[in-house]
Order: structure tokens, then sequence, then C-alpha cells
């Protein structure tokens, strides 16, 4: 079978970043017990300037510190791949309405829903949880149909 | 001296993830998209070697050890109501079709330099807002 048809950028660059990515959520669990989804984040970090009653619930202002840590993480992690590969800094041609627009969107979603790609796809899998089996079925769907969509009408 | 502990392995732990998302070109909104398109399945192999990891660690910490290293007990997701899960989800799925960006990526972008990531980060810090202005005002 030729791999290529479906993989053209190749496989090892995706399963060993995918094997990082569990070890990072693999390794906040196994040391401080703590579930590493990561739209909590945009939630959790109001709670500093908002005197809502929402972002002032325990489990946001309980979180909100090793949340900022994890996303500080995040960047630390993904400066170091910079570094020892040399590439070139990342962009995208993605016009900017369409970050905005999606990221609106998707940040509200994704706190409606109670999770995101690693909150429901990684975490939540992971816990053998039926309600997030579904979310994941439900925003896989909806971001190809979107997509295909945004496509049709001419879309980057 | 928990704490600290605590700390510095919840960095290590995003560090892992943040490299594993710029090694897996996630970080990239078009690698996204292509996949979403059917060009590129490879995303199918970043989910499946992340859940794959995950589900041994969430299945058999809690089985082999009393407690995590530096806490007292392990977590659990909260239990969510279906209805909710899924309006938020179809939403979230619209809008990661949209921009190709999802919470992550967003973050560990800025890392690797692609600035224009910040408009996603701002955005969706204005979406969880708005959802958590709404929510307060029910």
């Amino acid at each position: 079978m030729d791999l290529s048809a479906i993989f053209p950028a190749g496989i090892w660059h995706y399963l060993l970043g995918g094997l990082a990515i569990g070890a990072g959520v693999s390794v906040l669990f196994i040391f401080t017990g703590r579930i590493g989804g990561m739209s909590g984040v945009f939630s959790a970090t109001w709670s500093y300037v908002s005197r809502l009653p929402f972002f002032q619930q325990a489990n946001l202002t309980s979180s909100r510190g090793w949340r900022l840590h994890y996303a500080l993480g995040l960047i630390i992690g993904a400066a170091l791949w910079l570094f020892l590969t040399q590439s070139d800094p990342v962009t995208t041609e993605i016009p900017w309405w369409q970050l905005a627009l999606g990221g609106f969107i998707g940040g509200y979603g994704a706190r409606l829903g109670n999770g995101c790609t690693s909150g429901h796809g990684i975490c939540g899998l992971a816990s053998l949880s039926a309600t997030s089996l579904w979310a994941v079925l439900v925003f896989l769907g909806c971001a190809i149909v979107t997509a295909q969509v945004v496509e049709a009408l001419g879309g980057a | 001296m928990n704490d600290r502990m605590n700390a510095i392995f919840t960095v290590v732990s995003g560090a892992l993830f943040g490299f594993g998302l710029a090694l897996s070109t996630m970080i990239k909104p078009e690698v996204v998209l292509d996949f979403l398109r059917f060009d590129d399945f490879g995303l199918l192999l970043v989910l499946g070697g992340a859940v794959g990891v995950t589900l041994i660690a969430y299945q058999l910490a809690p089985r082999l050890m009393a407690k995590p290293v530096f806490a007292a007990a392990f977590g659990q997701r909260p239990t969510e109501t279906m209805k909710r899960t899924l309006v938020g989800s179809a939403l979230f799925g619209i809008g990661w079709g949209i921009c190709g960006v999802c919470p992550g990526p967003a973050i560990a972008g800025l890392g690797a330099g692609n600035w224009s990531l910040l408009i996603v980060v701002a955005a969706m810090a204005l979406g969880a807002y708005v959802q958590g202005r709404l929510a307060s005002s029910r």
C-alpha cells in the first residue's frame, strides 16, 4: 500500500509528535495528578481580572496558576523545537479574519463544551469517557464540514 | 516543596506537549486544514500516538500508585451534561474548521515564532470571556 497517498508529508514526525504530546499529558498526571486539557487556561486566567461569579468559581481560581505554568511550558517546548531543529520560524498565510473568527467561535465552544482537542480528544478518550467520545466525533465532523465549506467559498 | 515540584513538573509536561505540537507541525494551521480536507491524514497519527500513551498512564497509574508523586490524589475529568458538551463541541469544531487552530497549538505556535497566532489566542480568550459572561447572566 502506498502510504504517501494519504500521508504525503511522511508519518514519523506525526507519530513522534503525538507520542511526545502523550508523554507530556502523562507526566503531568503521574507527578501532579492533574488532567491536562488546554482550553481551561482561557477561562481560568480571566479569574485574575474579572469579578464575575462565573470566573470566581473554585475550579477556575484553584487551577489558574498551574494552567498558566502549563501554557508557559507549551511555549518553551515549541521554542526548544525551533532551536534544536534549526528550523525557520513558523508562519501562516491564513487571513487574519479567519484566525480571529475561528478563534472566537472555537474559544467560546471549547469552554461551553468543557474541552477541546486535548481536553476531550486526549484526556477524555484516555479516561474512556463516552461523553468525550461523542464530543470528539461532533467537533471533528463539524470541523471537516466547515473547512470544506470555507475552501469551497474561496477561503484559505 | 511539593508546590515547587508540582510547578516544575507542570512546566516540563507543557514543554513536552509543546515540543510534540511543534514536531507534528500542528502549529501550522495549513497542516490542520489539509487534514480536515482529507489531503493528509497525519493528524490521526498525532491523536493516536497521544491517546495511546495517555491511555496507558491514565489507566495504569491509579492502579499502581496510591497517589501522584507530588500530590494527594489523581484528578478526574469533571462530569458534564451531554447536551452542553455537544453544543459546545459543535461550535468548537466550526471555529477549528475556520482557522485550523485549536487551543494548544495557538499557544505553542507563539514559541515557534508564529506570531499570527496571537490573533487566535486573543480571539479564544475573548470567546471564553463571552461564554463566562453569558453563563453568569443566566
